[in-house]
């Protein structure tokens, strides 16, 4: 009698709970499938053969699935730096000030957000192949230029959008106090609203990171030969074939965006207990 | 405010960067992309601008006419399940208690944040035809089979793989598995912000829940509901990668068009034509939102 | 007061509307409410009182269904509730934040309930026309509830609640989210409205004000259990316990000893208003020798100027009944003034004196010494 669900515990009715397992199980169990046969000694996916790490040896000697590794690791590194400084610009703008036309620069700033991906990519093929054609020659890692630009173009609307929100949380008397009790314009800035800005600097930046480190279209319509990143590298091998190889090149991506998703919240945590 | 000199330097500071990145590697690239639709190819690699619709009237060909209704299918029927799926999770969240709510809530959205070509190639594994769901549903087969020869039956024939994939049904699932947390999230946003005492005052008041859902919940939550249908359609409806790689020759939709024209079938101008419809579609998605739940509390949802 | 006493006993001669049977609550391993029987009979306002967290809401919930009991069970009207979810039982809420659906406007709030029992169209019609003339609503009913000020969102959760005709309505701290003035109108309106319609209420409430003005009989609880049942004046005037008398307006409290106790006298002395002590012209609870607490309401002290012998107290002997302090602080309230009289042993006493003349305040000034007295009826020995 004690263990009956009152009347809202809708979570405790034993056909919700299947349902969820149910969800989660279809959510979970390609992936987990997919990391468990990275190990497995065998070339076919399907039956168990006993542990094994070849594969991961064979992805550390692939020198190309390296350096799409490099290149994407690389470019989401630069991405997260101009978005985060982008992107919290334009935040403070469309928060602190008002001024013509406003409107309409917010609106383009959320477009990058909605715009179908394969329009952003056709719009970046044209870009650099027609009107400032990006030297694919160039030394690495300049020859990255178009990809970085790209990612940035729909990366730093994110951060705005996420600095933004946490900025509307802001107590405009904080500055005032800053500023009552002697502190320029700068100072003001710099120690009340930036350590305000913080946890959302850090999301935004893990957001810009993770974004950029999976973005496959975008990066398939503007990268050239000499510019593979880890995605359109791996989209090459699933065309070809479904091998253990792609299950370990998978692997480490999926346990990369974990650790960073676990980074985050550990950071927001911090933040809330603060 | 007054705009003193120190705050006018802070002001341009702050806006031209952002303005002028979007304005350069972002609107220009799309409006040459708007240019090239008005335009034809001349010669080998030249694209002449004549404003010409002959792009768009050549859009509304049968043949591009029907993959556009197909897209609009696949992502609605993508986004039906999604919501049929997608409700009873986002409830069960809502009413979980302090400690299992952000487990849940980080168990849909982990998959979010997984490389969605990795998620892709996970599904093909399962469903390729000697894959886990096959080698599942041969197991159960064969397991009925023993037990029909137990009881003196016919045992069944050789269990036939199922072709799960390269086809529409695989693409849909594909979009179900990848969009599922886009729907989720919104409908837990609403449904949180829903007073439980109105539910209970409807149980009180002598509704059943299913009564409740249809008469409370679902008129409330209305505004959360279409947020989460039309987040969910639009990406769906511009997807590139599932079709791509799950679905067969029949089950191409409109991005996969639009990649061919410039990709292959080298029409840039068409491509670009295709790429504008599927945005006006796109923004007539959006504006529909806005206009269904104006006067709503913006969503707290990040993503 | 007389009226509401009488009815109480009326109702005492039936058999009760409301059961709790050993009712036990626990929220994994805090217990919310302790092994709770209590009987509420047809026709009562009762009321539950008690600071946050006591377990009353708890109570209130497992009687609409919206919580289960860990142990015990729940009786309506002589039926074990036990599997009723909520919309099955014959009584109905009024909810802390009204719960009026925002998206109906009055008229189909108030038919909500009856729409769904399947009642044929005129009769609804008639009912909700009643309903809402009864709460005095009837202009209003085609306005949304964002159009209606807190007070008016109330009385459509009362029509909601009412006309649904049930056993037992339930109010979960009605008046809390409303303001001051209003409060005060409206508690007399719900004790006519009870009279009125004359269904059993259950009300929960943290204010003792709220309690004592409305409620023919309350129940005061404490970290999950009942500490005192009874009428308003029961719990005012007769404490039973520290807890009651400290919740239930204000007191002045003494530790002591029982040095006498006699069949018509008894005498305490308490360390801090040596060198007088407490006398009774009755028994007190306890033995001699026992430790005791003195409670003593404010208004219930006397103040008298200084003067070198202390004043005499009727129907008790010198030195009794008396204590001698200097005014610290005083609160002018308008109606009356609140005097801190510091004694010497260091304890604080309030002492609460009505303002009866225009020019009362001015007979006793900051840093006077004075006398405080009372009557020996007036303190209430405590055991607890």
């Amino acid at each position: 009698m004690s263990d009956r669900p009152a009347p809202l515990e809708y979570n405790r009715l034993w056909p919700m709970r299947l349902w969820l397992a149910g969800v989660f199980f279809f959510l979970y169990s390609p992936l987990i499938t997919l990391i468990a046969f990275s190990f497995n000694d065998s070339k076919r996916n399907i039956v168990w053969r006993g542990f094994t790490l070849d594969y991961y040896r064979k992805l550390f000697n692939n020198d190309e699935l390296m350096l799409a590794f490099a290149n994407s690791l690389t470019i989401a590194l630069v991405t997260t730096i101009l978005s985060l400084v982008l992107g919290a610009l334009a935040a403070i703008m469309l928060w602190r000030f008002r001024f013509p036309l406003k409107g309409v620069i917010e609106g383009t700033l959320s477009l990058p957000i909605v715009v179908p991906e394969i329009c952003m990519g056709v719009a970046m093929l044209l870009f650099f192949s027609r009107v400032v054609p990006w030297p694919h020659d160039l030394p690495w890692p300049l020859s990255l230029g178009a990809i970085i630009i790209a990612h940035v173009s729909f990366c730093f609307p994110f951060v705005a959008m996420v600095v933004r929100a946490r900025l509307a949380s802001f107590n405009k008397e904080q500055e005032e106090a800053a500023r009552d009790l002697g502190a320029s314009d700068w100072q003001a800035f710099r120690d009340v609203l930036v350590p305000h800005m913080k946890p959302a600097l850090i999301a935004g930046a893990l957001l810009s990171f993770t974004l950029s480190l999976d973005d496959f279209v975008i990066t398939f319509f503007t990268s050239g030969p000499n510019t593979v990143t880890f995605p359109v590298k791996v989209y090459s091998m699933v065309r070809f074939s479904v091998t253990p190889e792609v299950n370990a090149a998978s692997t480490m991506l999926i346990v990369l965006t974990v650790a960073l998703m676990a980074l985050m919240m550990l950071g927001q945590r911090k933040s809330n207990s603060s | 405010m007054a705009l003193e000199k120190q705050s006018r330097a802070a002001f341009w500071v702050t806006v031209l960067p952002p303005t002028l990145w979007i304005a350069v590697f972002f609107l220009i690239p799309l409006g040459i992309v708007w240019a090239y639709s008005f335009g034809h190819n001349e010669g080998l690699t030249g694209v002449a601008i004549t404003g010409t619709f002959d792009n768009y009237i050549r859009a509304f060909d049968p043949l591009y006419l029907q993959i556009f209704g197909k897209s609009i299918a696949v992502a609605g029927l993508t986004t039906l399940l999604c919501l049929i799926i997608g409700f009873p999770v986002a409830l069960a969240i809502v009413f979980a208690n302090e400690k299992m709510r952000p487990l849940l809530l980080l168990l849909v959205m982990l998959p979010f944040w997984t490389n969605l070509l990795i998620r892709t190639y996970a599904l093909i594994a399962v469903l390729r035809t000697e894959g886990f769901a096959n080698w599942t549903l041969a197991w159960f087969w064969n397991q009925g089979s023993t037990l029909a020869a137990l009881v003196g039956l016919q045992p069944f024939p050789a269990y036939q793989p199922l072709e799960l994939l390269y086809n529409n049904f695989a693409v849909v699932v594909g979009l179900v598995y990848v969009h599922l947390p886009f729907m989720v999230l919104p409908l837990y946003a609403a449904l949180d912000r829903l007073d439980k005492s109105l539910m209970e005052a409807s149980l009180d008041l002598g509704a059943g829940h299913l009564r409740t859902l249809f008469s409370i919940v679902v008129p409330l939550a209305l505004p959360g509901i279409v947020s989460g249908v039309i987040i969910t359609f639009v990406p769906a409806l511009g997807a590139y990668l599932t079709p791509d790689l799950l679905g067969g020759t029949d089950s191409q939709m409109i991005a996969n068009v639009i990649e061919r024209q410039f990709k292959r079938a080298n029409d840039w101008p068409f491509g670009a034509a295709l790429s504008f419809l599927l945005m006006y579609a796109t923004f007539a998605a959006i504006a529909l939102r806005a206009y269904l739940t104006r006067g709503q509390p913006a969503d707290g949802h990040g993503i | 007061m007389d009226q509401l006493a009488q009815r109480t006993q009326d109702a005492a001669a039936h058999k009760p509307i409301i059961s709790f049977r050993n009712i036990v609550k626990r929220f994994g391993s805090m217990t919310a409410v302790d092994n709770v029987s209590l009987d509420i009979m047809p026709g009562e306002f009762f009321a539950l009182l008690g600071p946050s967290g006591c377990g009353k809401t708890t109570l209130l919930r497992m009687l609409a269904g919206f919580e289960v009991p860990t142990e015990g069970s729940v009786l309506i009207d002589g039926q074990d509730m036990g599997e009723t979810p909520p919309n099955k039982r014959p009584v109905n809420m009024v909810f802390q934040s009204y719960a009026v659906f925002p998206h109906m406007n009055v008229a189909d709030n108030v038919a909500y309930g009856l729409k769904i029992d399947g009642l044929p169209k005129d009769e609804i019609k008639a009912r909700v026309q009643e309903a809402l003339d009864l709460v005095q609503l009837g202009p209003l009913a085609a306005r949304k509830p964002d159009q209606l000020s807190g007070g008016q969102r109330q009385r459509v959760a009362l029509a909601r609640a009412l006309i649904k005709r049930p056993k037992v309505l339930l109010l979960d701290e009605p008046l809390s989210a409303l303001d001051a003035k209003l409060r005060e109108a409206m508690r007399f309106e719900l004790s006519q409205l009870q009279q009125k319609v004359g269904i059993t209420f259950i009300m929960v409430t943290h204010d003792q004000d709220e309690a004592l003005a409305i409620a023919s009989r309350i129940a005061v609880m404490h970290k999950g259990a009942i500490a005192q049942l009874g009428t308003p004046s029961d719990l005012y005037e007769f404490p039973a316990s520290r807890f009651v008398a400290d919740f239930i307006g204000s007191v002045n409290m003494f530790e002591g000893t029982l040095i006498k106790d006699g069949a018509d006298e008894a005498v305490i002395a308490c360390p801090d208003l040596a060198p007088y002590s407490v006398h009774l012209p009755h028994s007190a609870p306890g033995s001699a020798g026992a430790s005791v607490w003195v409670a003593i309401r404010p208004e219930k002290l006397n103040l008298h100027k200084n003067a070198s012998e202390p004043p005499a107290v009727p129907d008790c002997p010198p030195a009794h009944n008396v204590a001698r302090g200097e005014i610290k602080e005083i609160s002018y309230l308008g109606d009356s003034s609140i005097f801190h009289v510091q004694l010497s042993s260091g304890q604080l006493l309030r002492v609460s004196r009505p303002n009866r003349s225009r020019y009362e305040q001015e007979h006793f000034g900051w840093g006077d010494t004075v006398w405080v007295s009372w009557a020996g009826s007036s303190p209430v020995v405590l055991l607890s």
